[in-house]
């Protein structure tokens, strides 16, 4: 009897601890954003400041965007305007506002088989690596920079498919280990690039094109759509996200001496 | 050759120093097995001895789901309580979706299948003449139940371990409806996941070992229970 009674004491005592003390919001966003590490040094100032965890669920801008849709989430982190705009105008998100941008860059073999290095065109990258049937490896997941890269394959009037074009559905660091593995071409935010750096055998070939900047906004989940969502601590995130203090922060923020993320107000 | 030795020596480094994040992700993997493997056992346990030791129609139905469930992909029981979870969903007033509870719901319904067969088989399993020599030498039927528990015992305890290894390894669960939030619902298999799609292996390693370390713990408790069991049957 005594045994039962020790085992159902600690059964509640584990049940017990469940209850958390301090409110919580849960915030979507990118894999890109959250693998650089520059949530967990621009995040804990706020959370104490309000006394609030924030739940960070790192998924691609598309999940996170469906997400904030169905009220699963109370603020969305993530990069891709055409679908943000969206998400506003649809009423599922109110007050979006710029946060930062970097670039998106593109990654090949050491050999660079397609020959684009040092190209500034992407269309002619894209065309490039097109024509050589070269294996290039997308993320297929409907992400930001999913969104991203087949707006610039249609843009350069291709329709990438075959067996050279592969999909991972993964995340931003899962699809470079994947297309490290297998030599291949890659597009990737520079945020990801930076991170993994010394970790890869792929040598970065084009860059710096105004077509490949890369933005990322902050919106809240509606709360006349979604009565349970945290507005209030909401806003007071993307008040904080785009506080110069923050911004300063973000500024900050490097990885062996090179900048991830810019503050800057576009448009 | 050289990463992955870098990785051995890093986690040993992190086992050792006691690592806050890494004991914490140890501990919401236990917890959570732990919570979900109880209730399932609350539950399964007595369902298994009833439907093992009465006789009534759809027995052999009820069985033959039993063992079908206890393969379920732990992506189809993620993708169904998701569903349910998600504000959108009929459950969705409850705000569960991307919680410890969530996670425990699904590995609830991953480990009761396990549970209630297993109970279910150990139930049948015993010699039906131990029940009725106690009932014949004047036993109610309440006492006659209670000397067949104590036989199947063993068997029991069987079930539910093996229901915790099941719960305590997956990985679907825990992600689709854990969400893996840092500190909060990140366990050990999330975890690992996550550190090879950054290319850091150290953690993983880490935890990897642990991961080992509980399923052998659970497999020398399995193995002594049969042993036991063999005993007590040779004494009955």
């Amino acid at each position: 009897m005594r045994k039962i009674f020790v085992v159902s004491l600690g059964f509640i005592l584990l049940l017990s601890s469940y209850s958390a003390a301090e409110e919580t919001i849960k915030m979507a966003t990118t894999t890109s954003t959250y693998e650089s590490g520059l949530l967990d040094y621009i995040l804990p100032p706020f959370e104490e400041k309000c006394n609030v965890k924030i739940h960070i669920i790192s998924v691609g801008t598309g999940k996170a965007i469906k997400l904030g849709e169905n009220g699963d989430v109370d603020i969305i982190l993530v990069h891709a305007r055409k679908a943000e705009d969206k998400f506003v105008s649809d009423g599922y998100g109110v007050n979006r506002q710029d946060v930062m941008y970097n670039d998106f860059i593109i990654l090949g073999p050491q050999n660079d088989p397609a020959t684009i290095s040092g190209l500034k065109d992407i269309n002619e990258v894209l065309r490039r690596i097109y024509n050589a049937k070269y294996t290039f490896v997308s993320r297929g997941d409907d992400s930001g920079t999913d969104k991203k890269e087949k707006s610039l394959w249609s843009k350069a009037g291709l329709n990438p498919a075959g067996s050279w074009y592969l999909e991972t559905g993964q995340g931003m660091s899962a699809t470079l280990r994947i297309a490290d593995e297998k030599d291949a071409y890659v597009m990737l935010d520079r945020a990801t690039y930076l991170f993994n750096k010394g970790k890869i055998r792929l040598k970065k070939l084009a860059e710096g094109n105004k077509d490949l900047l890369n933005f990322y906004g902050v919106i809240a989940v509606n709360p006349h759509k979604h009565p349970h969502v945290n507005y209030k601590l909401s806003v007071a995130l993307i008040e904080w996200l785009t506080s110069g203090e923050c911004r300063e922060m973000i500024s900050k923020y490097t990885i062996n001496g090179s900048q991830l993320f810019y503050v800057d107000s576009r448009e | 050759m050289d990463y992955i030795i870098d990785g051995l020596a890093k986690a040993f480094k992190i086992i050792f120093s006691l690592d806050k994040e890494f004991l914490l992700i140890v501990f919401t993997s236990l917890k959570c097995a732990l919570v979900s493997t109880g209730l399932a056992a609350l539950v399964g346990v007595p369902f298994g001895i009833v439907i093992g030791h009465k006789k009534f129609i759809g027995r052999q139905f009820i069985i033959t789901v039993l063992n079908t469930l206890m393969s379920l992909p732990t992506v189809v029981v993620g993708l169904m309580v998701y569903s349910f979870l998600s504000r959108q969903g009929p459950l969705g007033s409850f705000g569960l979706l991307y919680t410890l509870t969530a996670m425990v719901i699904g590995q609830f319904i991953l480990s009761f299948p396990i549970l209630c067969g297993l109970t279910v088989t150990a139930v049948r399993s015993l010699d039906r003449k131990v029940e009725l020599t106690t009932l014949s030498l004047g036993a109610n039927p309440i006492q006659g139940l209670i000397m067949l528990l104590k036989e199947a015992r063993f068997g029991i305890f069987a079930a539910v371990i093996a229901g915790f290894g099941r719960v305590f390894a997956e990985i679907g669960v825990s992600m689709m409806l854990g969400g893996n939030i840092r500190g909060y619902t990140r366990n050990i298999t999330t975890t690992i996941a996550l550190e090879t799609s950054k290319g850091e292996f150290s953690l993983g390693i880490a935890l990897g070992m642990v991961l080992l370390m509980i399923a052998f713990a659970i497999n020398i408790i399995f193995a002594q229970l049969q042993r036991n069991s063999k005993n007590c049957l040779c004494i009955g």
